[in-house]
């Protein structure tokens, strides 16, 4: 409560000025500010009578600290850059699941840098997301520890709401909100507080576009989105508009975008990426794989050239199944020649 | 013993969060039970059981779930005692956005899910304004922009909260949770003396009582008219 004697004095009008978020706080607190804009907040809280009081569930002294509380968690996060200055992962090895130690140096992550994690089903790759995401303390199963910038994390990344270590695309690809790509993109804008809000929608929607087979305008709804645009929406999105430092992908099939320009879109916006896989051609798209197995982590390897190499190899067969995928689609017949052909426009 | 009070809107996950926390407290060789609160019907004690979880439930009928449970927690305590619990769960039904089942000092969790759309937390009243912990379900159908709008309307509505995701299929988060949950210090041997964190109205009309004619004449009590003049209440 950092703001609570400050808040006393001021009117309903100032502190909208000063905290233009507050109106929508007001409005989803049920609070009615018309005309009372002179008022400062316990005079405006003592307005309603206890009818309206008792009608909307409302206890007076819980609401004055939420204010105060409100206004101090945007101030912390309004005045955050971009990335909330994650630069560097650490992971400190603990133990696997018959306990005995990991024995690994301190693997470092930095920005803009790509990570895929394999292993066998139930090896423990989500378990290891999961530490990262609640920045483990030799306080989960696998006894680890997550650094930031090589210090012991802030408690923030754990429990506050606007500030979220991780952003995790999800495996889904619908969306559920009714709304049109736009109106959906200026909702998200909205409760980070961007400013400049058409520039950065206009920018996802032309993000989205190059990830997506065919393009979208603003105005379609997204749920008629086809799953490839929808994806390519979710992941511009997650680029651009979310404030977590670090993208965890737990496993991400294959679904009509370009995945490799979704992970460069990712990595350019100076997040740290992380994804769970079992499919070479995403493994070998890391800068680096940590290899887990039996619950601990058993090796990192650098992704070599000769596997470089391999990858290209496996984008063509990528995209020769997606030639032979569009074809049955439109009713075609395949021949042994479809074999050979890549798909220019998978 | 511990005591923890959920509380969510139906088939928000609440059952689902439970039994994967339960899970992740049973690793840690603590003791859990369950006692559910409805209004009509639950099913939710075979799920428990299934779970080897000791459990037991209490249906209100025409009673607000919230004012039953009330009445009845000192003896769902005594029952937690008696079964050497570690920690008791109560697991109440939101049926009614008025009430909470929550008691000053002890812990209350609200589980709400993300399909329920974006305006849900601010029609969901002291349960979830007045919650300690708010978990949010369903993370897994919906994208990470909806999950982030979701969350910063629960911030808005209860600043004070722990916000956090919880996986009711695959127990993303669980673990997370089953830590916020137990202190080994904390002893409850009776609620006597606790107060709610928040009043329930009597809201009691003729038709609570079983009233089934209409017309003004058979409305007494706590009646309320609709303004059909204006555009409805502010
Ligand atoms: N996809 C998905 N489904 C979930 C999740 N959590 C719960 N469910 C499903 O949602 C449905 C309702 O879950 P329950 O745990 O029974 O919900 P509840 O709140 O206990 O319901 P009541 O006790 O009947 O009010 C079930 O079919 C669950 O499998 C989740 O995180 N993701
Ligand atoms: N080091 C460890 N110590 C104890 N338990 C562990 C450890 N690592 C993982 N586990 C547990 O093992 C189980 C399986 O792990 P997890 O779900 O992470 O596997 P996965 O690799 O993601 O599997 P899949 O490929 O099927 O998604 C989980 O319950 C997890 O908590
Ligand atoms: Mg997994
Ligand atoms: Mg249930
Ligand atoms: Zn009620
Ligand atoms: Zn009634």
């Amino acid at each position: 409560m950092k703001n609570g004697k400050r808040l006393k004095a001021r009117k309903i009008s100032q502190l909208l000025e000063l905290y233009p978020f507050l109106t929508t706080f007001f409005e989803d607190n049920l609070i009615n500010i018309e005309g009372k804009a002179d008022l400062t907040i316990s005079e405006l809280l003592s307005t309603i009578d206890e009818d309206e009081l008792e009608d909307k569930a409302l206890d007076v002294e819980k609401l004055t600290t939420n204010i105060s509380d409100y206004i101090d968690q945007m101030i912390e996060f309004l005045g955050e850059d971009g990335n909330n200055g994650v630069a560097k992962l650490t992971i400190l090895p603990g133990r696997n699941k018959t306990g005995e130690d990991e024995n690994f140096d301190p693997i470092e992550i930095n920005k803009s840098e790509i990570i895929s994690i394999v292993g066998p089903t139930g090896s423990g790759k989500s378990r290891l997301l999961a530490d990262i995401e609640w920045t483990a303390q030799e306080d989960t199963p696998t006894m680890r520890k997550i650094l930031i910038n090589d210090e012991l994390p802030d408690k923030k990344w754990r429990f506050s709401s606007s500030n979220k270590l991780v952003a995790q695309l999800s495996q889904n690809m619908n969306f559920v909100m009714d709304l049109t790509v736009k109106e959906f993109l200026e909702l998200h804008a909205k409760s980070r507080m961007v400013e400049e809000e058409q520039s950065v929608i206009d920018k996802i929607i032309n993000e989205a576009n190059k990830l997506a087979g065919e393009k979208f305008d603003p105005d379609t709804p997204v749920t008629s989105l086809s799953g490839g645009q929808s994806r390519a929406l979710m992941i511009a999105d997650t680029a651009i508009l979310s404030s977590s430092p670090i993208v965890l992908i737990d496993e991400i099939e294959n679904a009509g975008i370009d995945r490799k320009k979704a992970l460069q879109l990712l990595v350019g916006e100076e997040k740290i990426v992380l994804m769970a896989t079992h499919d070479p051609l995403l493994a070998l798209m890391g800068d680096k794989r940590i290899v887990i197995n039996n619950g601990g982590i058993k090796k990192l390897i650098k992704t070599s050239d000769e596997e470089k190499d391999i990858l290209s190899g496996l984008e063509k067969m990528d995209s020769v199944v997606q030639g032979m995928r569009k074809k049955l689609r439109y009713g075609e017949l395949l021949s042994s020649e479809d074999l050979m052909k890549e798909n220019k426009n998978a | 013993m511990n005591l923890v009070t959920f509380s969510g809107p139906p088939s928000s996950g609440k059952t689902s969060v439970i039994l994967k926390t339960i899970k992740a407290l049973k690793e840690r060789g603590l003791k859990v039970g369950v006692v559910k609160f409805d209004a009509l019907s639950t099913d939710d004690d075979i799920l428990y059981e299934k779970a080897g979880v000791p459990v037991r439930k209490g249906l209100s009928g025409a009673l607000c779930p919230d004012h039953y449970f009330v009445s009845n927690i000192e003896e769902v305590v005594e029952w937690g005692k008696g079964e050497g619990l570690d920690l008791l769960i109560t697991e109440s039904a939101g049926l009614c956005n008025r009430c909470s089942p929550y008691i000053k000092e002890i812990k209350a969790i609200c589980v709400l899910d993300n399909l329920s759309g974006i305006n849900t937390p601010k029609k969901i009243g002291p349960m979830l304004k007045m919650a300690d912990i708010a978990i949010i379900t369903k993370g897994d159908i919906v994208s990470q922009a909806e999950r982030e709008v979701f969350a910063s309307r629960v911030n808005m509505v209860n600043p004070g909260a722990i916000v956090m995701h919880v996986n009711g299929l695959n127990g993303q988060g669980a673990f997370e949770l089953s830590t916020l949950l137990y202190e080994k210090e904390e002893k409850i041997d009776s609620l006597k003396g606790k107060k709610l964190r928040f009043s329930m109205p009597a809201a009691l009309c003729s038709y609570c009582l079983g009233e089934t004619r209409i017309g003004e004449s058979y409305q007494m009590g706590n009646v309320r008219k609709i303004d059909m003049n204006g555009k409805g209440q502010k």
